[in-house]
């Protein structure tokens, strides 16, 4: 508006997530200029490594699209990715920050053409596949990778691999010798969308993830759903690719424990009732059994958990769960669980376990390099830093729709931050 | 100004290796006479870049056709202005990376693609932005309590100009009633207090809002930045311009009365959740059959919630608001029995720091449904369970009071469905899906389709869209807190702020004459030919966002700046006479018809592709980027939604002699996702039309085919293409093709 007179308009949004992303385009359409500061080689954050959302299972990839082509379009938006802020000085409406990049070894005239990767022979496990599958050292993160650039792994950085790869490329785009380089910029407010990491599922040792092949958590199964996952969406056991015919889900994997998360993560629930219809979609014999302590569908989220609830192929037991049991022949995995309707003991064995890992704030151990505040668990205080605003998962564990209104809920108040002065 | 096509082929990305480049700089000035055309090996590097603009700025080059890489990509290498109008052809995705390279059908899709885009070009027009009449930047916002309070606050701290308008004599809502609201801050395990007094007083005192208490809204017209609302206050009438809406009517609590089974009405000692915090309110918690204290207290939680009889939704916030109640009776007295019978304890996030200090508190959680609540037959009552999941009894206690959490009910959804304008008699009736728009007297909208924010699911005004919660089905009004969803107390105050921020974004980019989400940012908007106008009234039914009014002949009335800009008015008109400058019924016509359609004998079907551009396009892009193949019989056309489909363009193709004609769209019915509400919904029906007509004409009506597909159903295209294609085979050529 007229009345505020301030030289300084500009945001810096950190994380290309989910949030970072609604955060960043809400203020920019309202006119404000925006960088965007990421750190993986792409935007879309934790979600674009998702199959489907719940309640609607419709693909992230659909509103990404859209987020991707409302950045294209509006000049106001800047984005870095492989980009990380290591210094935040000032007050609110003045700040200086400096970010660091790391180097891609791919530069702008990058067409994605991928002959880059044609040249390239070292597979490196692949980072969007949480390691499940392999891809070349040079490499486009996946393919509705936003920007279209490919990455050259730093592995074969120095090697005489990287000469060829270099060589392939028709563009001048690589360029072997770039290195880290940082920079200063000048914004008016800080929104802090970085979003989350799944619990570290070894952590909870009777559950037996990591030694166990067919007890994978919730995060790897959405990639194991995915059609542009390690199995082209096919649902396999891990230890054989035999087909998932009963698989269970543990609810509250670390979450609502005082020995890990002592929060409740929110969004668990309703991730394992959409992930139960992966496989009853895939395969009409499939059998799922969720272990739970209470069902936490709230608001309209209820309709799916009605929906859910009444496939006579999902089966929902009021119980905690206790040691997970291979059998190293079959790779059977068996979960033993105390049934609290029943006071029954249940023994039983199943093709694949679910770990329904809680979140993690990033800012649990990436903190923010201004004087800020968190509580117990790492969640980023509110109103804390003045200058630096909470959004989505660093702020408290919610689910994608709740993170976008709390992202244009913290553009707002980043927004005036820089017109108080 | 004279327009100035340059065609600019790329021969990058293995374009150069597959095509051959010569003929199709033929195409364009042979065939086409552009006057500037150019290769380049690398055209959007720095150098191919230069080409352009030396074109631009020497040879007066206005229009460029650029024939490379997708659309979605390089969007910055080739943007060379505004004024500059800019086709894109996508050789590189759609042509070389997904078909055979040398192959004679590959180039002959490539010279196809180039025809319509040079074709395009020549007839679209830039945009000239929309400039409406003595627009308005203020913020209405629609409700003075806690959402609509933090709402105001909120926008006028970010430089705006508000009117709030709250229909009671004070401000401040249901929160006036509350003692102190659910932890929000660490340790999370007490009740915290809020200062609704101190909010009420920055709204109050600030010079940027004007308030109006004891006032409803009696008519909104207009459209974002040119809302006339007229304000009913006491008797007396008030006028305000504003530039767009919050609603922030929020929640009734159920009706407590329809709960018999649990004993409300018909023991003064069952009460309701809100009727226990008036009284810890007043100070005066005490038996209401007999002003004895209260020495045992059961909280019957989802009463009326998360049941099929009464709401079939979680209300969200009622597990939170009993353990903060819990606590009101364990802080006054520890020793205070306290029950709460429960099915799921939703204490989600931090709030599960609450449900654990209140178990240690000696809270007596009880998981099962309540059977019944009578007279323990010594003046208490006597409160029965059974188990959720195998009914056999679990409890039966004695308590002095009884408290239902009752759930939130939406004030959108308290008013019957509004009947919109019935067809006249002899009108062909629309099969058109409408809208629910209950008539909940909030807003009162003069609107065609109806007063009030049309409703979802259990009448919330939501967004249907989890990417995009803000997304109502009017443009500019944003619903925020409780009206729209269930929540709680913070979550509403997050809500306010966010739902301020879009109405702030919404008369930002309205005032330059932009449209809002999804295509924000757009300056074209529909423009009406009136003369050739029969008022039919499909584009006044069918627009999504209700942008288009109607006069009292039936001539549509549109309001540009409450339109999306999805051209599904224009898909809409059997009279072709809504028009954008840059997508219009005769643009896309004339890229139809300028796909070459080989003779019979050649044996070369043509298919038509319209393609979402928003999600089949992509997914086609992915096929290429997989380096995957299909059939290189078809011809994709991208469109806004494919609710801007007009059916004209499906008999230009037939008559052209195309073979068959694919619809891609997104998934309609319950969980649609087409970002349009209703585009491919509207396209199906319309589809449905048209073989009625081609079953006529004796013309098979398998060859119009429409199929949803999601972004992610990339995998599926080859074999939806190709499929579609052997079909055709079978059908054997269009009969139209050789007049």
């Amino acid at each position: 508006m007229s009345d505020v007179v301030n030289a300084n308009r500009s945001l810096l949004v950190v994380g290309g997530g989910m949030s970072g992303l609604s955060a960043a385009l809400e203020a920019a359409e309202a006119g404000y200029q925006v960088y965007i500061v990421e750190k993986e080689p792409y935007l879309g954050g934790r979600v674009a490594r998702m199959n489907k959302y719940f309640p609607k299972l419709c693909p992230p990839s659909c509103g990404l699209e859209i987020n991707f082509r409302r950045i294209k379009n509006n000049p106001l938006v800047r984005f870095f990715t492989m980009a990380e802020v290591t210094r935040i000085k000032g007050t609110p409406g003045d700040l200086d920050v400096t970010i660091k990049i790391r180097p891609r070894y791919v530069n702008e005239k990058c067409t994605g053409c991928g002959l880059c990767a044609e040249a390239a022979e070292t597979e490196i496990p692949n980072p969007f596949d949480y390691g499940l599958s392999t891809v070349k050292a040079a490499y486009l993160p996946h393919e509705f990778a936003f920007p279209m650039r490919y990455v050259i792994a730093p592995e074969v950085i120095g090697t005489e691999e990287a000469q060829k790869i270099q060589a392939a490329c028709p563009y001048g785009a690589v360029e072997l010798d770039m290195a880290e380089k940082a920079f200063d910029l000048k914004v008016g407010a800080v929104v802090w969308a970085t979003g989350w990491k799944p619990y570290d599922a070894e952590k909870i040792g009777y559950y037996g993830f990591g030694k166990h092949q067919n007890v994978v958590t919730n995060v790897i199964f959405e990639r194991l759903a995915s059609v542009n996952g390690p199995t082209a969406g096919v649902i396999q056991r891990p230890s054989d690719g035999q087909p998932v015919k009963n698989v269970a889900f543990i609810q509250c994997a670390g979450s609502r424990d005082e020995n890990h998360l002592p929060y409740c993560s929110g969004v668990c629930c309703l991730a394992s009732l959409k992930q139960a219809t992966y496989l009853l979609d895939q395969d009409p014999d499939a059998r799922a059994t969720i272990f739970y302590i209470d069902i936490r569908a709230l608001g309209k989220y209820e309709d799916f958990f009605a929906k859910v609830q009444a496939d006579e192929r999902v089966r929902l037991v009021k119980a905690k769960a206790g040691e997970i049991t291979e059998d190293p022949q079959t790779g059977q995995v068996t979960v033993q669980a105390e049934d609290q309707t029943t006071g029954a003991i249940l023994k039983e064995a199943f093709d694949l376990v679910v770990l329904a890992t809680g979140m993690v704030p990033s800012t649990a151990e990436d903190k923010v390099p201004a004087d800020v505040a968190y509580d117990d668990n790492g969640f980023l205080m509110n109103g804390s830093a003045g200058a630096v605003i909470p959004a989505g998962c660093v702020r408290r564990p919610v689910d994608v729709a709740t993170s976008v209104q709390d992202a244009t809920a913290a553009a707002l108040k980043a927004i005036q931050a820089t017109v108080r002065r | 100004m004279e327009k100035k096509i340059g065609a600019y082929i790329c021969t990058g990305c293995g374009i150069g290796d597959a095509l051959d480049v010569a003929a199709l700089t033929k195409v364009a000035t042979g065939e086409y006479k552009v006057p500037v055309c150019r290769e380049h090996a690398f055209l959007c590097s720095e150098e191919g870049r230069a080409l352009i603009r030396a074109d631009v700025e020497n040879e007066g080059v206005n229009a460029l056709v650029i024939a490379a890489c997708s659309p979605r990509v390089m969007v910055d290498a080739f943007d060379f202005g505004a004024d500059k109008a800019v086709e894109r052809v996508n050789l590189r995705e759609q042509v070389v990376w997904s078909h055979p390279a040398g192959d004679e059908d590959t180039q002959m899709m490539a010279e196809d693609y180039l025809r319509m885009s040079l074709t395009k070009a020549k007839d679209m027009e830039p945009p000239v932005p929309f400039e409406g009449e003595n627009l308005s930047k203020r913020i209405l916002v629609v409700g003075g309590g806690l959402t609509g309070l933090t709402a105001a606050r909120e926008a006028a701290a970010a430089g705006y100009e508000v009117v709030l308008v709250e229909k009671s004599d004070q401000l401040g809502g249901y929160a006036r009633n509350v003692v102190k609201l659910p932890p929000m801050a660490p340790p999370y395990e007490e009740p915290q207090v809020f200062d609704l007094e101190g909010l009420i007083g920055e709204v109050t005192g600030s010079d940027k809002i004007t308030v109006y208490t004891g006032s409803r809204i009696e008519k909104i017209s207009g459209a974002p930045c040119m809302f006339d609302v007229s304000i009913q206050q006491n008797g007396s009438q008030a006028a305000e311009r504003v530039g767009a809406i919050v609603l922030a009517t929020g929640a009734v609590p159920y009706d407590a009365s329809k709960l018999e089974h649990l004993g409300f009405g018909k023991h003064p000692d069952v009460i309701t959740a809100d009727q226990l915090e008036a009284m810890f309110k007043a100070g005066e918690v005490k038996r209401p059959s007999n002003g004895q204290p209260v020495n045992g207290v059961a909280f019957i939680l989802c009463a009326g919630s998360r049941d099929p009889e009464h709401l079939p939704y979680c209300s969200a916030a009622c597990c939170v608001e009993s353990l903060k109640q819990a606590k009101y009776f364990k802080d006054a007295n520890p020793e205070t029995p306290v029950y709460i019978f429960y099915k799921d304890l939703r204490a989600h996030g931090n709030y599960e720091f609450l449900y654990k200090q209140l178990q240690k508190d000696g809270v007596f959680f009880v998981r099962g449904t309540v059977t019944g609540v009578d007279d323990d037959g010594a003046g208490a009552l006597a409160v029965s369970a059974e188990d959720v999941l195998t009914r056999s009894p679990i409890l039966s206690e004695s308590v002095d009071l009884v408290v239902l959490a009752t759930g939130m009910v939406s004030t959108a959804s308290l008013g019957k469905p509004y009947k919109a304008q019935q067809p006249k008699e002899g009108e062909e009736e629309l099969e058109v899906p409408a809208d629910t728009i209950l008539a909940s007297n909030l807003l009162n909208l003069e609107y065609r389709q109806g007063p009030e924010i049309p409703a979802l699911k259990y009448g919330f005004p939501d967004s249907h869209f989890i990417c995009f919660p803000y997304e109502s089905r009017r443009t500019g009004i944003y619903p925020a807190g409780t009206v729209r969803a269930p929540m709680d107390y913070s979550r509403a105050m997050d809500d306010a702020a966010g739902a301020a921020l879009k109405a702030i974004q919404c008369v930002e980019m309205t005032a330059q004459g932009k449209a809002v989400h999804p295509r924000a940012g757009d300056l074209s908007y529909p423009e009406f030919f009136m003369q050739r106008c029969t008022q039919c009234k499909r584009c006044t039914e069918e627009c999504p966002f209700g942008a288009i009014n109607e006069d009292e002949k039936a001539n549509p009335l549109p309001n540009p700046t409450r339109c999306r800009r999805c051209g599904v008015c224009m898909g809409a008109c059997p009279e072709r006479i809504i028009s954008f400058k840059n997508y219009s019924v005769g643009i896309i016509g004339n890229m139809i018809k300028n796909i070459e359609v080989p003779e019979e004998d050649e044996e070369k079907p043509r298919i038509l592709v319209l393609a979402c551009e928003n999600d089949a396009y992509p997914a086609l892009d992915m096929v290429g980027i997989r380096r995957a193949q299909y059939n290189p019989w078809v011809r994709v056309i991208p469109v806004r939604c494919l609710g801007s489909m007009n059916l004209v363009w499906i008999a230009d193709a037939l008559s052209k002699g195309i073979d068959g004609i694919l619809l891609l769209g997104c998934k309609h019915g319950d969980d649609y996702q087409c970002h349009f509400i209703k585009g491919s919904e509207l396209a199906n029906i319309r589809m449905s039309k048209i073989k009625e007509t081609l079953d006529r004409l004796v013309l098979e009506s398998d060859r119009v085919r429409f199929e949803q597909l999601s972004i992610t159903d990339y995998g599926k295209l080859p074999e939806i293409l190709d499929g579609f294609a052997s079909d055709l085979e079978d059908l054997g050529p269009n009969p139209y093709k050789d007049f």
